[in-house]
């Protein structure tokens, strides 16, 4: 609990219409987009200015308490999920495009500009900024940045951290510093600005952000091809990028998630098919139109049932719209569904397909499985009922071990959406302990006090934290964390 | 007589947390939500306020902490609910199908029913939804009146006194937002039973409305002559009553059951090809007639096939063959979605084609078309200043377009877009759908 004088303080640094703690506002700002996670904060505060931000920093090393920084609040691993003791800091307000440089192809922006807003103005002028996660129309560039976002076209393009030139960041301490800058080479010291990309709000607290465009693609063409097996798809993928085109975007879907989609989209989506690709190649428009060419004979050479080629780029914008529902459009099937972002190698796609499969028979639940096969991320949906606790239980197992095949098979735990909350436990098993042991290190020597975001990624001190265990399950459940090794 | 609405609650009545009685929030709908926040950026509330519990996700999940016990029904959550437009955007967006406006619909008339209302809205809520609007004749006699005090000069010697601001600041402007009453009412000039010329090839009912009765006639006169254009035979019985959509939407189901019942009865004495509909608000409702009566055993099955016969004009000229206008339309028009069309019934390409297949028309995209006007039933005169940033919003995209010519398929939108034309000065016609088509055959002529 955070005391009523010391959430007067807080209330005076912000002004009252800036300071929400009613019952309404802690349940809605309780949740983001993870499932089965819940923590009432013990108030919202949506600072004016980066001195009010510091302000509170300062007052939570003095009053210990947690500040948890939030955007839209969309984040799928608990991110922004506040943490006991603390208050939410709302940066939604902050959403102006600041400048946009077309000389040095810059754009500075505050944290809380939706992705697409940036799309669409850099775009107006023969600009591009790449990062397009599914979630593009209202997750804010300063969670991006902060989950090190990915998205459609990370085959091609990469993901967030390539396009983060510099930012200007609230320290745990309070105080602001700048990092990077719109010079293309700088070795002036520890490169600082990417500790910061993808720490999860841990490490500070984003008030600018400089970032790299690029210049438009002058052309584009999308596709979709259609499978009867899940192998030939793989294997399509495998030999598109052998041949040396490497598309913008090779999304895969699976039936389940195929069939689901169409009831949202009505897009006439064949339901009698395994699997789909999306696939959208880029450029200049001679070699668009011959990569094309080659990838629409490679997916014919691996017996697919059908092709269908965007006739215009509404067409085009609506079959990657459709892409970008998936997840949500799963819980169509039952009403709580468990995302995972498991990432492998691109070429042990199939075969980590095949184990998922195994897996989600064995403890007897359903998946949805889709994903960006150009770049190894899947995303494994678990379809479940969180009324349900012995589903959930054997959900939870399910996932378990996805991880551990993902990491048997070089790949990773997640690939875009961060660790925060929902795979902390995981984290030792695919870092290990003296690389967990590292990142706790960095974390206290930033914020030896904690403040910001804490039990995010990692726990902060877990040999002491909370009250002994006494019950044997409560320790057994200790042990699996490895807190007694 | 008491305005206090008669409670259904008991000590036996089921319960779900904080709520009681009939027409509790479905629970499965609750959980159907993932809270993946794909809704925030079409919400027209959260984008006034970047709050969360303005956004259909906080709302959902205010509503889920009632039915868990975890909140009480209070002033915040009431306030919420109500400033809501239920415009049901959130439902086009939402890739789970949430059904966001039974949760909403529900939970207002929760708060109805626990009459936790201020006295003067539920005043007010008395007088005109469960009274004057839901019986025709009350609705007659208040036009009359209110004609009366539109047309012999009263309206602006009172105006001009600025009497009215002695009640309200706003209700100066909010006088303005009232429709025209029209010198005749629709059941006046368009007779119960309309054949066209020829032998009819479908028998349609029409819906002639409460306020589009008594205030916007032409537009039905229009929609009816478009029917009987088409060939229809054209069926207006007498004994309709307002759809009851206003009063299920401020909460008020059992008015709302019963004008449902009554229209049923009515409609249901003819053989019917479609029950035709000219206001979207109407249309969405008698669509889910089935779903409101769905406890009623004598009700249920006749509710459900009724529903399955409404269809929108747009809907209902697509499914037949269409007669297209013979001379050209030289007009720049774009088309305004209203919210119980677009997303309640998932009518949007229709009268797009249609419109498109006149000759000569010049058929511009509105920008950010299927955002709400900010008329959302009473809304606008409810929460006037909020309902006005909205309706800026929308003539700002009008403006833009630079076309002559604004179709709606909605009395709420004509009207309010009417008033947002005069209020920021934006030189275009806003008519309906059938008027623009009725126009386009007097051409031919």
């Amino acid at each position: 609990m955070i005391s009523s004088s010391v959430l007067k303080k807080i209330s005076s640094i912000v002004g009252k219409p800036n300071y929400l703690d009613s019952q309404e506002d802690k349940i809605v700002y309780s949740y983001d987009g993870t499932q089965l996670l819940k923590q009432l904060p013990e108030a919202i505060v949506i600072p004016q200015s980066k001195e009010q931000i510091s302000q509170i920093l300062k007052l939570a090393n003095e009053e210990s308490f947690a500040v948890v920084p939030r955007g839209s609040g969309s984040g799928l691993s608990g991110g922004s999920i506040p943490v006991e003791n603390s208050i939410v800091m709302l940066m939604t307000q902050w959403n102006k495009i600041l400048e946009i440089d077309s000389e040095n192809l810059t754009v500075l922006v505050e944290p809380g500009v939706i992705t697409s807003q940036l799309h669409s103005a850099v775009e107006k002028i023969g600009l591009f900024y790449p990062p397009d996660p599914g979630s593009m129309n209202i997750c804010t560039l300063g969670g991006n940045v902060a989950e090190n976002s990915g998205g459609l076209r990370g085959l091609k393009y990469g993901v967030t951290k390539n396009y983060v030139l510099g930012m200007e960041v609230a320290l745990p301490s309070g105080e602001i510093i700048f990092s990077g800058g719109k010079s293309v080479k700088d070795v002036a010291g520890y490169n600082l600005k990417d500790f910061f990309i993808g720490s999860e709000g841990t490490l500070g607290v984003f008030t600018k952000i400089l970032l790299k465009l690029i210049p438009k693609p002058e052309t584009s063409k999308t596709m979709l091809a259609f499978f009867q097996s899940r192998h030939d798809a793989a294997e399509t993928v495998s030999e598109i990028i052998a041949a040396h085109i490497i598309p913008a975007t090779v999304e895969f879907l699976d039936r389940t998630t195929i069939k689901c989609v169409e009831e949202y989209t009505h897009l006439g989506l064949p339901l009698d098919v395994e699997s789909l690709l999306l696939i959208e190649v880029d450029g200049r428009p001679s070699i668009v139109e011959e990569d094309a060419i080659k990838v629409v004979e490679l997916c014919k050479k691996h017996k697919c049932t059908d092709l269908k080629i965007a006739q215009s780029e509404t067409e085009a914008l609506k079959l990657k719209t459709a892409r970008r529902s998936a997840f949500s459009a799963l819980a169509r099937v039952r009403p709580t569904t468990i995302l995972e972002d498991v990432t492998v190698p691109r070429s042990e796609i199939a075969p980590m397909l095949e184990r998922i499969d195994t897996i989600a028979r064995n403890h007897n639940v359903t998946f949805g499985n889709f994903g960006h096969a150009g770049d190894g991320n899947l995303h494994p949906t678990c379809l479940t009922d969180e009324r349900d606790k012995n589903e959930i239980h054997r959900a939870e197992a399910a996932f378990e071990q996805i991880f551990d095949e993902s990491i048997k098979f070089g790949g990773t735990i997640t690939g875009e959406h961060g660790t925060g909350l929902a795979k902390k436990k995981f984290l030792e098993k695919l870092a290990g302990a003296p690389a967990v042991e590292m990142m706790r290190s960095i974390k206290l020597a930033i914020d030896p006090n904690a403040v910001l975001n804490p039990g995010k990624i990692f726990s902060v001190k877990p040999r002491c934290e909370g009250t002994l265990p006494r019950s044997r399950e409560e320790i057994k459940k200790f042990e699996e964390l490895g807190v007694f090794t | 007589m008491s305005f206090e609405i008669s409670s259904n609650i008991t000590e036996q009545s089921p319960k779900l947390g904080g709520f009681a009685g009939v027409d509790i929030p479905n629970y499965d709908f609750i959980t159907n939500c993932m809270h993946c926040g794909l809704c925030l950026p079409t919400c027209p509330t959260y984008s006034l306020t970047g709050l969360e519990r303005s956004s259909p996700r906080g709302r959902i999940r205010l509503i889920k902490s009632v039915a868990d016990g975890e909140l009480e029904m209070t002033q915040t959550f009431i306030d919420e609910m109500n400033f809501c437009l239920d415009c049901q955007a959130c439902e086009t967006a939402c890739p789970a199908g949430v059904k966001y406006g039974a949760l909403v619909e529900a939970a207002r008339a929760q708060i109805f029913q626990k009459r936790v209302l201020p006295l003067k809205e539920r005043l007010l809520k008395w007088i005109f939804l469960k009274n004057v609007l839901s019986s025709k004749w009350k609705l007659k006699l208040t036009a009359g009146l209110f004609r009366i005090y539109q047309q012999w000069g009263i309206e602006s010697v009172i105006k001009k006194s600025g009497v009215l601001k002695i009640f309200s600041s706003k209700l100066n402007d909010l006088q303005a937002l009232a429709p025209r009453i029209d010198t005749q009412y629709s059941d006046k000039i368009i007779p119960e039973i309309l054949k066209p010329q020829g032998t009819a090839k479908y028998r349609v009912g029409f819906l002639s409305g409460c306020l589009m009765n008594v205030a916007f006639a032409g537009i039905n006169k229009d929609t009816v002559d478009v029917l009987l254009h088409n060939g229809c035979e054209v069926i207006t019985p007498r004994e309709q009553e307002c759809c009851g959509s206003l009063q299920a939407h401020s909460g008020d189901f059992e008015t709302a059951r019963r004008l449902a019942r009554h229209n049923i009865e009515v409609f249901s004495k003819y053989e019917l090809d479609a029950i035709v509909m000219n206001s979207a608000g109407c249309g969405a409702f008698m669509k889910e007639y089935g779903h409101y009566l769905n406890d009623d055993a004598m009700y249920a099955e006749k509710a459900r096939i009724l529903s399955t016969k409404i269809k929108d004009i747009s809907e209902f000229l697509i499914g037949i063959e269409f007669r297209i206008p013979t001379t050209q339309f030289n007009k720049r028009v774009a088309y305004h979605d209203a919210c119980h069309l677009a997303h309640a019934q998932k009518i949007s390409t229709e009268p797009r084609i249609l419109l498109a297949m006149i000759p000569g028309i010049d058929l511009v995209e509105l920008p950010e078309a299927s955002w709400c006007c900010g008329s959302a039933g009473i809304y606008n005169v409810v929460h006037y200043d909020d309902s006005m940033k909205l309706l800026e919003r929308k003539m700002d995209n009008v403006k833009s377009t630079e076309a002559e010519i604004i179709v709606a398929n909605n009395p709420g939108c004509l009207g309010q877009m009417q008033y947002g034309a005069n209020k920021f000065d934006v030189d275009v016609e806003i008519i309906h759908f059938s008027t623009l088509l009725k126009r386009a055959y007097r051409l031919e002529n």
